[in-house]
């Protein structure tokens, strides 16, 4: 065991695993991170805290993953090297850990220019496969990016992000590699749409041993309506909502899109479910957690097990 | 080259708002390569400045000099009789910042202005296109990107790109704006060196770039 997260705890012991995700309030009020995390609590094995995503400033996901602590939720801490350079990151990976969080997930972040914020000026010190790098040196040398020693080492379940549906495909195997390479333990997948692109991703990762390397998990975000896949569709970048998928939505009853959409990311979870290397499934219902039960339990992934 | 643009009319105008009598000077480095700040641009500024003012009934007078380059003493000494003799109320430089920083420093009882913004260290692309390629980190290693500077030119300065924003060749920040770290793929494939791009490269040392202080060279062999 590396850090002995529930997560981490999940896959050793051969489980699919389920992650959810919640994203911080925008303001100091704590009152709808319970709401929300109510919703997630049994129904996944950890939830990814987001780190101020798409660059609008929230609550600090570490405050935010201590509360879910509190709860009884394990959380996964996003780390983005846009707001901080490598004292932060170290100095928050160091807090982090002293907060009792285990599960860390390593990311560069969106550009600002799509935040709240967009005359911030950006850190960018490292980047995500640096950041990778550094959480590893902290825990398997227990040094910092500088050689010191660390007084207490933090153990950590590392984690990443990759994108298979973005340009150039025929690198984005590599860049798998690379984040292994640089120290990962597990991986989400952005939201996927596009199923067969991402079988040939997956079929690569599995030619090339990768996923013998590491624990990947698929990222499913249910689609609540047709506005919404058209809004990911033409505004999230690196995101590629399919048209057959606009097309099922687009004929069902408008007050029944959501409900279809629900019953696509159980098809899909079923899907990635039978794929040769998929260790987990990343359930980003953003903004939806109420129906985070209906998803899992679609997807015949309860109850989720109970790991010592 | 260091590219710069006007700052807008409007601006300029506000700057010398409470002035009669200004020396505007131009310069014949790199922003007359790049159409900002030369002899020809000074001229139409001079112009601007003077028809907008006398629309507001208040004219301006200004006298006009283009000097070799603003970012070295020798020249700025030039305008030492100018300034003695015509009594200016400032002095608006249409340098890139240097100039009128070193301007400043010569003159010390004088107000001077900017008239352009300094954008970046870049090329031409096409007539009247400019775009970034340089940030001056100081330890240049674009070699190791096929040529291709990732710092400057990727929106998040990614050593281990292209990110997951990458979409048709470009940025996920503007559709204007072409990957680097495709384009870096695309050479490093046409070299037969995509083994290299399946390195993970590793902390930058940034001390040489802004990060460790307002920079300086010293040339001893030159230095007398």
């Amino acid at each position: 065991m590396k850090a002995g997260s529930n997560l981490e705890k999940v896959f050793a012991a051969g489980h699919l695993a389920v992650t959810g995700e919640l994203g911080p309030p925008r303001g100091a009020d704590t009152g709808h991170i319970h709401e929300k995390g109510k919703y997630l609590i049994g129904m996944v094995d950890s939830v990814n805290v987001t780190d101020n995503q798409t660059a609008v400033v929230r609550m600090a996901s570490m405050a935010v993953c201590r509360l879910l602590l509190d709860m009884g939720i394990e959380p996964n801490l996003q780390m983005v090297c846009r707001d901080r350079n490598r004292l932060a990151i170290q100095a928050d990976l160091l807090g982090a850990s002293g907060l009792g969080i285990k599960n860390v997930l390593c990311l560069s972040g969106d550009h600002q220019k799509f935040g709240d914020h967009p005359q911030a000026k950006n850190v960018f010190d490292i980047d995500s496969m640096q950041l990778i790098a550094t959480v590893k040196k902290m825990r398997d040398e227990g040094k910092l990016i500088n050689d010191h020693e660390c007084e207490g080492v933090p153990p950590y379940f590392i984690g990443a992000a990759v994108n298979p549906f973005a340009d150039p495909f025929d690198f984005r195997v590599t860049r798998l590699a690379k984040k292994i390479e640089a120290g990962v333990d597990f991986i989400q997948t952005q939201c996927i749409y596009n199923m067969e692109k991402f079988r040939t991703y997956m079929q690569q990762a599995y030619d090339q041993g990768l996923t013998e390397k590491c624990y990947i998990m698929a990222g499913i975000t249910p689609l609540k309506s047709v506005g919404m896949a058209r809004y990911m569709q033409k505004f999230v970048p690196g995101l590629e909502v399919t048209e057959d998928h606009i097309e099922r939505l687009k004929g069902v009853d408008k007050k029944k899109q959501g409900d279809e959409g629900i019953k696509i990311a159980i098809e899909q979870m079923q899907e990635v479910k039978e794929m040769k290397g998929i260790a987990g499934i990343h359930v980003m219902a953003i903004e939806w957690e109420e129906r985070v039960e209906e998803l899992v339990t679609g997807a015949g992934l309860l109850p989720r097990p109970q790991v010592a | 080259m260091v590219v710069g643009e006007s700052k807008p009319i409007e601006e300029i105008l506000s700057m010398v708002a409470d002035f009669n009598k200004i020396l505007l000077t131009g310069c014949k480095g790199c922003v007359t390569v790049c159409n900002a700040g030369g002899q020809k641009e000074v001229g139409i500024l001079a112009s601007a400045l003077k028809i907008a003012r006398k629309k507001e009934g208040r004219e301006i007078e200004i006298d006009e000099i283009t000097l070799e380059r603003q970012c070295d003493p020798e020249y700025i000494d030039q305008l030492e009789d100018p300034i003695a003799k015509n009594g200016y109320d400032a002095v608006v430089s249409m340098a890139c910042s240097v100039g009128p920083q070193y301007i400043a420093k010569h003159y010390e009882d004088m107000l001077v202005f900017p008239a352009l913004n300094t954008t970046f260290i870049g090329g031409s692309l096409e007539h009247g296109v400019w775009a970034e390629f340089c940030q001056a980190c100081g330890a240049c290693g674009i070699h190791n990107f096929g040529a291709l500077c990732p710092i400057a030119r990727c929106a998040k300065s990614l050593l281990n790109g292209p990110c997951g924003g990458s979409a048709g060749g470009k940025c996920e920040i503007s559709q204007e704006t072409d990957c680097v770290w495709h384009l870096i793929y695309e050479r490093m494939s046409r070299l037969g060196q995509l083994d290299k791009m399946a390195n993970v490269v590793m902390f930058k040392d940034w001390t040489s770039s802004r990060d460790g202080g307002p920079r300086k060279i010293v040339r001893e062999d030159l230095k007398q």
